[in-house]
């Protein structure tokens, strides 16, 4: 296995080791993001949201250096079997986790624009979804740190998790705005939050499926998804 | 060793069951391959693990070793390569060889590629042998450097030259498979490149087998590739298969630079 098995060249090593490292750092600045928003959004936090949107720029910065790294590395290294699929998913991973950022930054910024809605019954089951989320994106970049693809393969099972938590909030909020159209704006608003959560499990669910590749050189199987309601109504529309 | 994505239904050579030993020492154990008839094969492998000797059995050059004894079934087209009525010479006419280092015979270019032909007969008139003598140094990819000063000695050429050279005259005896040992160790990029190139276009035409030291060498010019070590072959299937997604820790191992 790669993390015990040295290279003849250590500086290869080395160049590996940072290559991890800076994906750690940025998996972990994103998975902060992510909760920092959902904190401000349930608190009202103006001052945490914004801390939020300013610290995405080194979720950003630190993308391009991982991009710089590899491509450093796949030039000078010529790296073969496992270490050339590390170094595929590692630029993969790097931009579904700046994604990831983008989506907590999104979230922040809607703080702003709904302080009356602290009120709504949706947004407790959006913490506990995110609570989730959180959970997927720290357990899929676990995978990649420990080459686990047992784990990876349990990050994508437990995605369905969230896809459930986004129809049953899609269907609450609809039920919500009927009854109260003065609160549609601020709804609408956390129907996109429930969005962003649900595209971030998607997004755990990339790296997971990254992971997996690393560690076997096969593909993962299409895993049983759920699917969201636009999908549902998609299908519908399709066989109607 | 795993042959799961081998699908070669129709080799040109066969090895089964090949021990190589020099004395007392076994240099080759048990070995079994097919070579793909309009394939490029390669062997890659840390010093010492038998690849070049393997591939000198497969045109019994390792009968110029007293020492050197070959156990085991080599076929090329269903004959046994090894059976007493098998004429060495018109062996190694059908099966040629490139060396490490270019060896041109102290002569002209033109009897560089020459030579062969006109001592197997293949040429009854001198007009016959200059077709001969063009083709080959055409399909060498040499005809347009050399076709002014074919009189020239064949040592006064660059190495990247003398090499192709040197595969112009293996190409020149119309044979079936092409053993090239290390061909590109001795030259630059430039001239590695050409003779890649040159690789690639003869596939078709001849079986192709390279013995060669650059990992991205083989990946470059092979279809299908076979990792030694310690005188067994470890692992042999797809190139693309062998570089991406090995089977065996151990060519992992060399391939990404992990072996020692």
């Amino acid at each position: 296995m790669a993390l015990t098995n040295d290279h003849t060249v250590k500086a290869f090593d080395e160049d590996l080791n940072r290559l991890r490292g800076l994906i750690s750092e940025m998996g972990g600045r994103a998975e902060q993001a992510l909760l920092q928003a959902m904190t401000a959004l349930s608190k009202g936090d103006l001052d945490l949201a914004a801390q939020v949107v300013r610290d995405d720029k080194k979720i950003d910065a630190l993308e391009a250096e991982v991009e710089q790294l590899t491509v450093q590395t796949i030039a000078l290294r010529a790296p073969m079997a496992d270490d050339l699929r590390e170094m595929i998913a590692a630029l993969k991973i790097v931009s579904v986790v700046e994604r990831i950022g983008d989506y907590a930054k999104n979230i922040a910024k809607r703080v702003a624009l709904m302080d009356q809605t602290r009120s709504i019954e949706a947004i407790p089951v959006l913490m506990s979804m995110s609570n989730i989320v959180v959970e997927l994106v720290h357990d899929a970049l676990d995978s990649f740190a420990a080459r686990d693809a047992e784990l990876a393969v349990r990050v994508t099972v437990r995605d369905k998790n969230v896809d459930d938590f986004y129809n049953s909030i899609f269907r609450t909020l609809v039920t919500f705005m009927m009854e109260n159209p003065k609160y549609i704006s601020e709804s609408a608003h956390l129907l996109f939050v429930a969005k962003n959560l649900e595209r971030m499990g998607d997004h755990a669910t990339n790296i997971a499926e990254m992971v997996y590749y690393v560690v076997t050189g096969e593909r993962m199987e299409e895993r049983e998804r759920g699917e969201t309601p636009e999908e549902s109504a998609a299908a519908e529309k399709e066989q109607g | 060793m795993t042959q799961e994505d081998l699908t070669i239904t129709d080799p040109k050579m066969k090895a089964h069951g090949v021990n190589v030993f020099y004395g007392e020492k076994q240099a080759i154990k048990d070995v079994s391959i097919d070579v793909g008839t309009d394939l490029v094969t390669a062997f890659i492998g840390p010093s010492g693990c038998g690849k070049s000797t393997f591939l000198r059995s497969l045109n019994r050059m390792n009968d110029t070793v007293a020492s050197a004894r070959v156990t085991g079934q080599i076929e090329l087209d269903g004959e046994d390569i090894y059976a007493p009525s098998m004429d060495v010479v018109q062996l190694r006419a059908r099966v040629g060889m490139v060396f490490q280092k270019p060896n041109p015979f102290p002569k002209s270019i033109y009897d560089n590629v020459g030579y062969g032909p006109r001592i197997h007969g293949l040429a009854p008139s001198k007009a016959d042998l200059d077709v001969i003598v063009e083709r080959a140094l055409v399909r060498a990819g040499l005809w347009d450097e050399v076709k002014d000063r074919l009189g020239e000695s064949g040592t006064a050429l660059s190495g990247g030259q003398q090499q192709r050279l040197c595969i112009a005259r293996a190409i020149a005896v119309d044979p079936e498979v092409i053993l090239m040992d290390e061909p590109c160790s001795a030259l630059d990029p430039i001239a590695t490149a050409k003779i890649e190139e040159l690789i690639h276009e003869l596939r078709g035409k001849y079986a192709i087998v390279i013995v060669t030291h650059n990992m991205q060498q083989a990946a470059r010019v092979s279809q299908r590739t076979a990792f030694f070590h310690l005188g067994t072959l470890v692992e042999y299937g797809k190139t693309t298969d062998i570089f991406t997604n090995p089977r065996q820790e151990r060519t992992k191992d060399y391939i990404t630079g992990r072996y020692g």
